[in-house]
């Protein structure tokens, strides 16, 4: 494959070109004082000779544009549209509002121009009717999500809508490709290519480690003749981003996750600009930096809170105020890391560690759409540690080195909704739709046995024990097809479809407080304004009176009631729950390698500040630093209690899983451990027994505590009561349609839903380990919560790489991760400690 | 109909101190972290809410559910029945989960409910899911029945002055330091014990409920099931859901 590299900001006049651009375009780009860019000229020329094309460019350079140019050129060729002359492209996008703004911009040029193109959005908002009416008469021109896709593909319409299909525009599809949207989509696109053998698809990405496996997705594998294999076109970036750290002239402290101490600076930053986007990784810490800037905030410069947890109307107003150009910051997560264009952002701040050189790119791209100048962003580590990850992630994007994740391996759980879908559609042939399914990239090594598993599942729920044959969703008929085998099934295909199970919510609803004639609070009043949704596990941890930072102000939490969280405003008062739970990406692989190396060579530390070169060279005098491959681990007592701390830099997800089963292999050990502590950067275990004293006696094997046998029985055995497991098996079982998702109006709580999963969970491990369900819990397991892939690499590069050290006292890199501790302190899941010390309160109480 | 399963009045044989008990009336259950309580001086077995075949009832209805609980559920009870040896298993409704539910037992499964009941007892005390169960399913079927002052019956609620009841499928919820645990568990108050659910797919109703607010006007414990034990959770640390 070869690849045309385009420059970014040249544009091509008339004169110069070698594609011919309709006069109408010409006299369009003109009036607006524009010229098409030459990577749009060359899309142009790829969909004339009728080539696929990813187009990898930075944000700003009109990929969109370029996406829409050839289709917008040919409808006009094609002349006045003749009525249902039928669908000729397709765009998806990521997100619902994204589909729902492309296709408002692109109502500009057809109207300025009077193009004869009919173009609409259809998303879940669409109303039945115009849905039912889009399939009927379908628009030149539709947009939408992968969700709606497998709908319509899933229709008894579904061939003669699709059969007119001249082209499919991906956007973001860096994003969509990295979950098991990304899997549903690239089945999607499987049955277009079956559907409308002679379209063409464009993926529109930012710039991604292996533009190679983006290009397979989008046209398929399989298919060896040149003219499906898609062509690469790279936009090179603009000028050069100017990222630094920003300089607080304060000490970075050795643990914590607020950044609190930067603040000052960061509003300094925000009063220097018209307007920053300050970026933080979770809900909680955009709620915490929010209180704190407005603390500061004397000079009441209008800042604003974005989060997806916040109601979508107040997401809305924050959104059009910001394109308004009346806010001066946003504080943001992740939620507005895709897409749309949100005005004129002239910085970019990132609070804590970007956890990813790729991510960190994207969001700085948000600053300056124009790209006449350099983007600006500030980088604020909140730790020692996260300064190292800060420069790391510096070296990185300087170097243009990216941390994209690897191909996904197709999901079964997804595969299985597929298969109903398509058998809703129309009768299918198990050889074709395994063939079919297979020329999608990541199902590419799909096994023929795990397909007619699925297949089973879908039919019958593929137990061993053959009970439900006269149940069957789906019939083998004599024809050799199967079938839907009743209406009530292809019902429930379309209320299930999708692969994004929300977590278990809580509506967060603002009571009024009224004071009873003592003073004492009355319970408040239900019946007032939804703030917006928290997950359960958050409002777990909370007891009524307990004050937390949610919508950009303090809550009082009264009461739990018929799954709404009653709260009150708690005005003037700190939040008395800890605005962290944790950063909800890992530390990316490449990243982590990063700062192990950085660790390993005392020569790059001069630019660190002086404070964290400083603590490095003194955990070299007080213990060590490892080689870039070697895993350190230490040993110390501290405060009647015996310490371990290893530091594999594999994030937190993969360290916790770790922590899990170094705890029960301890346990066995009998050196009584009582729990352990874990972040991105290392994790501790802690315990009663002298663990230095138990590797001096022989006692204790390093090396075979960190054995790559313990992803054996200890993690089965661990996997039947984790918490994580359970959770991951209920989102597989939604996702196949194994029970229903659920559905406003006729939902059951989310607390049932998980009961009744963990029953079923337990159950079928029992009773058939073997299930295909379990195997796509399984393999989420490996990537997801319990990250056990990031794990195997980590005990295998480890493998004999074990460097130890017993400690005296603790050492200066362990302080982090030790101060974690009563933060987020995890006990196993060994639910009967809880309930031993419930018990104990009521013998305390008994004996008082 | 009544059953007097008391043949032989022998004093009470108390458990040794530290092991979960329940009292009620004169007699004095040993309760079984399985999720059972057993009277030694008799060897009654007391069970509740055993649901067998929801499985395939939720596959009528075209969700697939692993047919496995009803094999699941009789293994269980199979434990407790090889531990106890009991002379009498009293189930205490709900013990199928529709009147259809005995004829979708499959064979296998079939006679292992016959292996259970050779030799002894079994009484069914009909619950709403299982107004009526076959007699092919073997045992005596009762809608309620009083032993040793007690009554025994599927929904709690009679004005008794002792009842042991299932029905409610009590669960407990427990929170410490932060983390919290849900688990089945017995309600026991004064006069009053309702069994928690014994079934493999059989969910939960939080104690904090209205529905058990009236049976325990004065106040109640959850002898929560723990993996090895009953734990004893005082009223005053059980949360609601």
């Amino acid at each position: 494959m070869s690849a045309d590299v385009t420059p970014l900001r040249q544009r091509v006049p008339a004169a110069a070109r070698e594609t011919s651009l309709p006069a109408a375009f010409d006299a369009w780009f003109t009036a607006r004082g524009w010229a098409p860019r030459p990577h749009q000229l060359e899309l142009l020329a790829k969909a004339e000779a009728g080539r696929s094309v990813l187009l990898v460019a930075p944000t700003g350079a009109g990929k969109t544009l370029a996406g829409f140019l050839p289709t917008l050129v040919a409808l006009t060729g094609r002349g006045p549209a003749p009525l249902g002359g039928g669908l000729h492209t397709l765009y998806i996008s990521p997100l619902k509002a994204l589909a729902v703004d492309v296709a408002r911009n692109l109502e500009t040029p057809v109207r300025d121009m009077d193009l004869p193109v009919r173009i609409e959005s259809r998303t879940g908002d669409t109303p039945a009717h115009k849905r039912a009416r889009q399939v009927e008469r379908p628009p030149d021109i539709l947009l939408t999500t992968p969700e709606q896709l497998a709908l319509l593909l899933a229709h008894r319409e579904a061939r003669p809508l699709f059969a007119s299909l001249q082209r499919v525009v991906l956007d973001e599809l860096h994003a969509l490709v990295t979950s098991k949207r990304g899997d549903l989509l690239a089945l999607g696109l499987a049955r277009l290519r079956r559907l409308a053998p002679a379209h063409t698809t464009v993926g529109l990405s930012a710039t991604v480690r292996e533009p190679e496996a983006l290009c397979r997705y989008l046209v398929g594998v399989g298919a060896a003749e040149p003219a499906r294999q898609a062509d690469l076109v790279v936009v090179a970036g603009g000028a050069q981003p100017r990222i630094e750290v920003l300089d607080t002239h304060l000490a970075l402290p050795i643990a914590g996750h607020t950044t609190a101490h930067a603040m000052a600076d960061v509003y300094g930053a925000i009063r220097a600009h018209r307007l920053t986007l300050v970026f933080v990784n979770t809900r909680l810490q955009a709620e915490f930096a929010f209180q704190e800037l407005w603390k500061l905030n004397d000079e009441s410069l209008p800042i604003a809170l974005h989060h997806g947890s916040l109601d979508v109307a107040q997401r809305r107003r924050v959104e059009a105020a910001m394109a308004a150009g009346r806010l001066r910051a946003v504080v943001c997560t992740s939620t507005l890391d895709l897409g749309i264009d949100w005005g004129d952002v002239d910085l970019v701040v990132n609070l804590g560690a970007p956890k990813g050189a790729s991510r960190l790119m994207q969001r700085i791209g948000r600053a300056n759409h124009r790209l006449d100048e350099p983007s600006k962003a500030y980088l604020v580590p909140s730790n020692r540690f996260e300064m190292l990850e800060c420069q790391a992630a510096l070296e990185l994007v300087a170097e243009a080195a990216q941390d994209t994740p690897e191909p996904r391996i197709g999901a079964l759980d997804v595969l299985a909704q597929h298969v109903l879908g398509m058998a809703c559609a129309e009768p299918f042939a198990a050889d074709d739709l395994y063939d079919e399914v297979r020329s999608a990239a990541p199902y590419a090594a799909l096994s023929r046995d795990d397909f007619d598993r699925v297949v089973g599942f879908v039919a019958t729920g593929g137990y061993a024990l053959k009970s439900y044959e006269r149940f069957a969703k789906i019939k083998l008929g004599r024809d050799g097809l199967w079938r839907v085998s009743s209406a009530p099934v292809a019902q429930q295909y379309r209320l299930n479809v999708g692969t994004i199970v929300e977590a278990a919510m809580v509506k967060v609803r603002l009571g009024r407080q009224r004071r009873g004639a003592t003073g004492a609070p009355v319970r408040p009043t239900p019946g007032g304004r939804i703030l917006g949704e928290v997950e359960e596990d958050f409002i777990e941890t909370l007891s009524p009176g307990d004050t937390f930072a949610f919508a950009g102000e303090v809550l009082r939490f009264e009461a739990l009631a018929a799954n709404e969280a009653l709260v009150t405003r708690a005005a003037g008062t700190d939040p008395k729950v800890p605005s962290y739970a944790g950063g909800k990406f890992p530390l990316s692989t490449f990243l982590a390698d990063r700062v192990r190396g950085m660790l390993a060579e005392p020569g790059s530390w001069s630019r660190l500040p002086p404070e964290v070169a400083g603590w490095l060279a003194l955990q070299r005098m007080k213990s060590m630093l490892p080689g870039r491959s070697e895993l350190l681990v230490e040993t110390f007592a501290r405060a009647g209690r015996h310490y371990l701390v290893a530091y594999p830099f594999e994030g937190r997800l993969a360290h916790q899983t770790l922590g899990m089963l170094l705890t029960r292999r301890l346990e066995r050990a009998r050196l009584k451990p009582l729990g352990f502590t874990a972040n991105d950067y290392g994790l501790g275990v802690y315990g009663l027994g002298d663990l230095s004293a138990a590797v001096a006696l022989g006692r204790l094997d390093l090396a075979e505590l960190f054995g790559e046998d313990m992803l054996g029985d200890d993690l089965e055995a661990w996997l039947d009561e984790s918490a994580l497991m359970k959770r991951t098996f209920r989102q597989c079982a939604i996702i196949a349609g194994l029970i229903e998702r659920r559905h406003p109006g006729r939902e059951k709580t989310g607390r049932q839903v998980t009961m009744s999963t963990d029953l079923v969970y337990d159950v079928l491990r029992r009773h058939e380990p073997a299930h295909v369900l379990l195997k796509a819990a399984r393999a989420d397991a490996a990537t997801g919560l319990l990250d056990l892939r990031r794990l195997g690499g980590l005990l295998s590069r480890i493998r004999g790489r074990i460097v130890h050290k017993a400690l005296e006292r603790l050492s200066p890199l362990s302080i982090s991760i030790i101060l974690e501790i009563g933060r987020e302190q995890v006990f196993g899941e060994a639910s009967d400690t809880i309930l031993a010390e419930a018990e104990a309160m009521l013998m305390e109480e008994a004996s008082a | 109909m009544n059953v007097d399963v008391a043949r032989s009045l022998r004093p009470v044989a108390l458990p040794p101190p530290g092991e979960a008990v329940v009292a009620l009336g004169d007699a004095a259950f040993l309760a079984d972290p399985v999720g059972a309580l057993f009277e030694p001086g008799e060897r009654l077995l007391v069970v509740a809410d055993l649901h067998l075949e929801k499985g395939s009832s939720y596959a009528e209805r075209g969700v697939l559910l692993p047919p496995y609980d009803t094999r699941a559920t009789l293994s269980a009870l199979g434990a407790l029945v090889a531990r106890y040896a009991p002379r009498t298993v009293l189930a205490l409704g709900d013990s199928f989960h529709d009147v259809g539910a005995g004829a979708r037992l499959n064979g296998a499964d079939r006679a292992m409910l016959t292996g259970l009941q050779a030799g002894r007892d079994w009484i069914w005390v009909t619950g709403n899911h299982d107004p009526q169960i076959p007699q092919a399913l073997g045992g005596t079927v009762v809608a309620s029945l009083v032993h040793r002052g007690i009554v025994f019956r599927h929904e709690p609620g009679g004005g008794e002055a002792n009842e042991m009841a299932g029905h409610l499928h009590p669960v407990a919820k427990v929170r410490m330091r932060g983390r919290s645990v849900r688990r089945r568990c017995f309600a026991v108050g004064p006069g009053r014990c309702i069994l928690p659910a014994f079934g493999a797919y059989a969910g939960g109703l939080n104690v904090r409920d209205p529905a058990f607010r009236p049976l325990f006007p004065a106040g109640m414990v959850a002898r929560v099931l723990g993996t090895q034990r009953i734990f004893t959770i005082a009223d005053t640390m059980l949360l609601p859901d």
